[in-house]
């Protein structure tokens, strides 16, 4: 087979990025530790020309590289468009963090960027073997991040019990890619699909891979039964870290699910589709209900994130692109109001003072008015009260399982979400209704605040002006599927 | 004026004056925050008068109409109008709101800013409810008004304020959640369309119907709030602020009213008629039992609260007679109710002020001491229990009237409010005010400043006016209400 250099055009944003990331790493080595901020700029640079290359470098037809392992399509761009962003405002959030904490190293900014590559990778992915190279690059990346603070306890036992349950779940997953190999004969998405769809294979063993799949994917989205990891990686892990395994890799993990389910197994639709209910369900119960009794605030969104994974999976069962394009939606909705959710558990932290239980937020009101504002509105926007964007992400997933007939499960969820509704008015009420516990001034630098306002801001904005982005999700499912 | 539609300016000028109160910032600079809401208010209610003046009241079709596309994807519009049903409830809100600024004006010492902001927003949430023609835009300001309410009633409420904000917002988004998911099915029954008007004219089979009729129920019953599902609202009024309390009252109550006649009579006429046993038995509970409730209430406030529900229970069992008096009544009643309970309500905030209670018990002999005050207190509760010449005795003559017409034992039982409200209201007004004065607290209460005369004057001139003369309030409504009843008169069973 010729290669032509003209074939890696559409990876060009990934190998910028590797290209980078060779450059912080070399870069990094040689400063001095009053000069890190290099770094951060370098790793916020490199995410902007990531931008401009994935911007420049939009088609409105699919173009594939690699004889098809590798596809940019419009799905691909509009997605890893918000990856960047998302991981340009982690950075941005985390560095007082991590400069109070000592883990302002280079190291941090490296794991980031392979992450980020990772889930780039996945992102494009149009063939299982790539679609797990780009799931492992991400994985093994956020293992060692979660480890970053080796002299913790509790970090460390997150991180071992990430990397153990990781490991397994992509063991499900690819036992399961082996079956459909064995059923279809070949390990590229389209292939596969028309495999499927000629009749190729056998029903039993095509739906026990399946099931295995699905048990994978659920383990990487956090869906009830596969969920446990979530609390104790969500709590262990450096705040700056849990920001980042909550914001970005739900958007990955979307794609994910999408590229496998749909672009390569959607013959079986039926078949996942109730594996999915289930997972909704459950997780939308187990997350809803856990989170009331927390405590600490990381725990609590940690179950709040295994709720919103719940309704996620409702877009995607829906099997339409409606269905596709609202779960898009959410995920990106998600990401942002997890984000910004962080970013104020962040803004409170400070030099040796962790901010982890809800405690810490009574008062923040007295403290500071605008943050206490921007994380009523991250809440508000989380349970799904307008006029945040968290109810149109919501309104959207809703109306695709309606759409298909599943208006019980439709009433399911918004009962759950009512349940769910309860923490997140907890934390208002610690907010504005209490007094505070504590006096310190909240510093924070100037990016950061106007980071964290940007955010906030937005959930309001695209909650007043919700369409464009919701046409923007639909075209783009339109467009690649 | 300016050029813009009056609906904008009824829903955005109170918004944007909240947020421009809002920035002012702390309370260093309160008497701005103060005079600025003032403003805002009073711009508010101005914007608001052309909707009187300019109403056709020939017309039963929506008035002041606008349309603009607002979220493609899913065919939703900022589509907004009023009938002579709703256009009622923007004046009351937008003067409601008013007179709320200036009840607060010295009273609310902490967060001055915060506070205004939140009843000004709150406003301009209520107007949209009533003005919005589209099922998404009328969900949005439904749900997005009990963020203020949350805040006023957890910062400046009493006590116990966690428990009834929290028990206050979970209660009522209940119901609404449940009205989405109809809203959502309805929208793929018309065709992918989420107007309201639409679903006024969409036909539909009778179990759906049911089960539709069973989420909005829910979801207004609990608004209204019709027994049994109404016990957020005591705690809610006792723990509110007096402010919270006029706005809960007089504002917020009437929403799940207006949802049943925007909803469920006209979009599912059939289950609303077989239903219809359900919802009157249910209000006559209210009337009569919650009436003996009320009766045994220590606390004045919980108890204005429960003849609340009791008049409201006079409004769905007006709405559910189906016939032009029986709604019009509910509607008078209504805005009845919206003056008489905030004037209730200023009037026990007057006095908390001064003696920081709400039991009758602590009061007695008022009048030695604040004789102004007395009559007014005395004018709103004769109001409260319908005496003829006051705006409460039109609504309830009204609905009574009608009920007589459908079934004499449900005017039978609607009647023993006359007997039942006079004995709650008066016998609480005989405790505070009469008798000789037993706490010596009462002995220093000084009389009504003009600001407190300025409020309950511009109320008493509502409640008499009405009283006199409801005319110009019924007529807007004629035609509309004609309408509906022409409406819900049809089958829309396939």
């Amino acid at each position: 087979m010729n290669y032509s250099l003209a074939e890696l055009v559409p990876l060009l944003p990934e190998i910028f990025l590797l290209a980078m990331l060779s450059v912080i790493l070399i870069v990094d080595s040689m400063l001095k530790d009053s000069q890190r901020v290099l770094t951060y700029v370098l790793s916020l640079l490199a995410l902007a020309g990531c931008t401009w290359l994935t911007f420049g470098g939009h088609q409105s037809e699919p173009v594939h590289a690699f004889s098809g392992m590798f596809v940019d399509d419009t799905l691909a761009d509009a997605l890893k468009l918000v990856l960047y962003l998302a991981v340009a405002f982690m950075l941005v959030y985390s560095r007082s963090y991590l400069q109070a904490r000592g883990l302002f190293r280079g190291e941090f900014y490296a794991l980031t960027l392979f992450a980020t590559l990772g889930m780039m990778v996945m992102i494009s992915a149009s063939h299982f073997l790539t679609l797990y190279l780009g799931l492992e690059l991400l994985s093994l990346s956020l293992y060692a991040m979660v480890a970053l603070q080796r002299d913790s306890a509790v970090a460390s036992e997150a991180a071992m019990k990430y990397f153990v349950l990781g490991a397994i779940a992509s063991g499900m997953l690819l036992y399961g890619m082996s079956m459909v190999y064995g059923s279809t004969g070949s390990l590229m998405l389209t292939d596969v699909s028309v495999a499927l769809q000629e009749g190729a294979g056998q029903k039993v063993p095509l739906v026990f891979g399946l099931v295995f799949i699905v048990a994978g994917l659920a383990f990487k989205l956090g869906a009830v039964p596969f969920h446990m990891w979530v609390p104790d990686v969500y709590h262990g892990a450096p705040t700056a870290v849990t920001l980042f395994i909550s914001s970005a890799p739900k958007l990955a993990a979307f794609a994910f699910s999408i590229r496998i389910l749909v672009q390569g197994l959607e013959v079986l639709h039926t078949d996942w589709r109730d594996m999915l209910v289930l997972l909704s369900v459950l997780s939308m119960a187990v997350g809803n209900i856990a989170a009331i009794a927390q405590t600490n605030i990381k725990r609590m969104l940690a179950y709040s994130t295994i709720s919103h994974m719940g309704f996620l999976l409702l877009g995607i069962l829906a099997g339409n692109q409606n269905g596709y394009a609202a779960a898009m939606f959410y995920s990106v909705v998600y990401a942002m109001m997890s984000l910004g959710g962080f970013g104020v558990i962040l803004l409170l932290s400070r030099q040796g003072f962790e901010s982890e239980e809800l405690d810490d937020l009574k008062g923040l009101n007295a403290r500071s008015p605008w943050a206490a504002f921007l994380m009523l509105l991250l809440m508000f926007s989380m349970a799904g009260i307008p006029p945040t964007v968290g109810f149109y992400a919501k309104l959207s997933v809703l109306q695709s399982v309606v759409e298909v007939g599943l208006v019980w499960l439709a009433v399911a969820a918004v009962l759950f979400s009512l349940i769910g509704a309860f923490y997140y008015l907890r934390v208002v009420k610690f907010m504005y209704f209490d007094e505070p516990l504590q006096t310190a001034a909240i510093e924070a630098p100037g990016d950061m605040r106007l980071a964290l306002s940007l955010n906030g801001l937005g959930i309001l904005a695209l909650g007043i002006l919700p369409g464009p982005l919701m046409s923007l999700c639909l075209i783009a499912v339109q467009s690649s599927l | 004026m300016f050029g813009l539609p009056p609906l904008t300016l009824v829903i955005w000028v109170p918004i944007l004056g909240g947020l421009a109160v809002l920035a002012t910032g702390s309370d260093r600079n309160a008497p701005l925050a103060r005079w600025l809401a003032l403003v805002a208010a009073a711009l508010g209610f101005l914007v608001a008068i052309p909707l009187y003046t300019g109403f056709d009241v020939s017309a039963s079709a929506m008035q002041f109409e606008e349309l603009v596309p607002w979220i493609y994807r899913f065919n939703i519009n900022y589509h907004l109008g009023v009938d002579g049903i709703s256009m009622p409830f923007i004046l009351l809100n937008s003067f409601t709101t008013l007179l709320v600024v200036i009840a607060g004006w010295e009273v609310i010492r902490k967060k001055v800013a915060q506070y205004m902001a939140a009843f000004l927003i709150m406003s301009g949430l209520i107007n949209g409810v009533f003005a919005a023609l589209d099922a998404v835009l009328f969900y949005v300001f439904f749900e997005a008004m009990l963020i203020p309410m949350y805040l006023v009633i957890g910062v400046w409420g009493g006590p116990n304020r966690v428990y009834a904000a929290i028990k206050f917002f979970l209660y009522t988004l209940l119901g609404s959640l449940l009205m989405l998911v109809a809203f959502i099915y309805l929208y793929f029954q018309a065709g992918n369309s989420f107007e309201i008007l639409d679903y006024h004219k969409l036909a539909i089979g009778m179990n759906a119907q049911i089960l539709l009729f069973a989420a909005f129920f829910l979801a207004f019953a609990v608004k209204v709030p019709m027994w049994p599902v109404h016990t957020w609202l005591p705690d809610a009024h006792v723990e509110a602020p007096t402010g919270g309390s006029v706005v809960l009252a007089a504002i917020t109550l009437k929403v799940g009213a207006y949802g049943f006649l925007r909803f469920s009579l006209p979009i599912v006429p059939d289950a609303s008629h077989e239903l219809a046993w359900l919802v009157i038995a249910l209000s006559l509970i209210a009337v009569a039992y919650i009436g003996l409730v009320a009766l045994v209430q220590a606390d004045m406030k919980k108890l204005i609260a429960y003849s609340s529900i009791a008049h409201m229970g006079f409004v769905t069992l007006g709405f559910f007679l189906f016939n032009p008096l029986g709604i019009e009544g509910g509607l008078v009643q209504m805005i009845s109710h919206g003056f008489i309970s905030g004037a209730l309500f200023l009037c026990i905030g007057v006095m908390y002020d001064r003696l920081h209670s709400r039991q009758i018990k602590d009061y007695g002999g008022l009048v030695n001491k604040m004789p102004v005050f007395a009559a007014f207190f005395m004018l709103f509760a004769m109001a409260n229990s319908g005496l003829p010449a006051t705006s409460g005795f039109v609504g309830e003559f009204m609905v009574i009237m009608s009920a007589v017409k459908v079934n004499f034992w449900y005017a039978f039982v609607a009647a023993t409010t006359l007997i039942l409200g006079a004995a709650y209201t008066l016998w609480m007004y005989k405790r505070v005010v009469f008798g000789k004065i037993t706490n010596p607290l009462v002995e220093e209460m000084q009389d009504l400043d003009k600001r407190e005369f300025l409020i309950l004057g511009m109320l008493a001139v509502c409640v008499l006016g009405m009283g006199l003369y409801p005319k110009p309030f019924t007529d807007v409504m004629h035609a509309s209400v004609d309408n509906l009843i022409a409406h819900v008169g049809q089958s829309k069973l396939p």
